[in-house]
């Protein structure tokens, strides 16, 4: 790991770890820092956050009544 | 959490007396989510079903002996992916192997300043991104994004789709993640940044495109 400034294209690669919380605390200084200073990282971000939700609001798939009513009578048949 | 936490023990508990309505409760609960799991796995939505239907079975067997020690969300997919590994037909190891083994990165190089510019490594002028528009419930521009994401999730490679329904549909963490599936911390992690960056290029180039 370099300990420079942080490059958009390493950064690019840490925004999982950041979300999550997990970069130790001197990568999440350099993250931080290089936030401050570059919009497009930024943007990057909020990108990422963005896709996240989006990927958090695709509704389940309906259950099919027919295969509901397999799993109803599987547990008939069992009990 | 602790409502339906409770809700969910006496649901148990009615199970073992054989309560049908507890059965048809829980059953409407968990498996939405245990068919999505499950597709992760097998090449069909019928064996997907299968495999769903035999991780309940599998529960009716076991109600009896079942302590709540784990969650019952915990016991039914911990029990339902080893059934849908087991009726897996795709070779997993390579899959594996071939995620670690590929160290690029997840967003095009071609979009960062090279090495003889005075910033490398930077974004390139015209390749700097713009922030993704607010889209209100319900939009006609959020339903199109979801509806891309979606298809996105659906190619991914397995692994990486399965990382990403539990993280970011059903909401699992990070710890749990890793316990169901039996992967260190940080295979979990590169297999979710992929897969959502996958998905976050999708809506990018789809954005950039819709004046």
């Amino acid at each position: 790991m370099t300990t420079g400034p942080m490059d958009c294209n390493e950064l690019v690669e840490l925004v999982t770890a950041y979300l999550d919380g997990s970069l130790d605390l001197e990568d999440r200084a350099r993250f931080d820092t290089h936030l401050l200073e570059c919009d497009g990282c930024e943007n990057y971000l909020q990108q990422f956050r963005s896709t996240v939700a989006t990927v958090g609001k695709i509704p389940f798939d309906e259950l099919d009544p027919t295969f509901r009513n397999r799993l109803i009578n599987a547990f008939r048949d069992w009990s | 959490m602790t409502g339906k936490a409770g809700d969910e023990e006496a649901l148990v508990a009615a199970l073992k007396d054989g309560n049908e309505s507890a059965f048809a409760a829980l059953v409407d609960r968990h498996t939405p989510t245990m068919l999505r799991v499950a597709r992760g796995y097998v090449p069909s939505r019928e064996i997907a079903e299968e495999v769903v239907q035999e991780t309940w079975i599998a529960l009716l067997k076991g109600i009896g002996s079942f302590e709540g020690r784990s969650s019952l969300r915990t016991w039914l997919f911990t029990v339902l992916i080893n059934i849908a590994k087991r009726r897996g037909m795709r070779e997993r190891r390579d899959a594996d192997v071939a995620v670690m083994a590929f160290t690029g990165g997840t967003v095009d190089p071609a979009r960062f300043r090279g090495s003889d510019d005075p910033y490398p490594g930077h974004w390139l002028p015209n390749e700097v991104p713009s922030p993704f528009p607010d889209t209100p419930e319900g939009s006609v521009l959020g339903d199109e994004l979801i509806t891309l994401a979606r298809r996105e999730l659906d190619t991914l490679p397995e692994r990486q789709r399965v990382v990403v329904t539990m993280r970011d549909m059903l909401g699992l963490d990070s710890a749990e993640v890793c316990e169901l599936l039996e992967i260190s911390v940080a295979n979990q992690r590169v297999l979710l940044h992929r897969g959502r960056a996958a998905v976050r290029r999708v809506l990018e180039d789809y954005l950039r495109e819709t004046p």
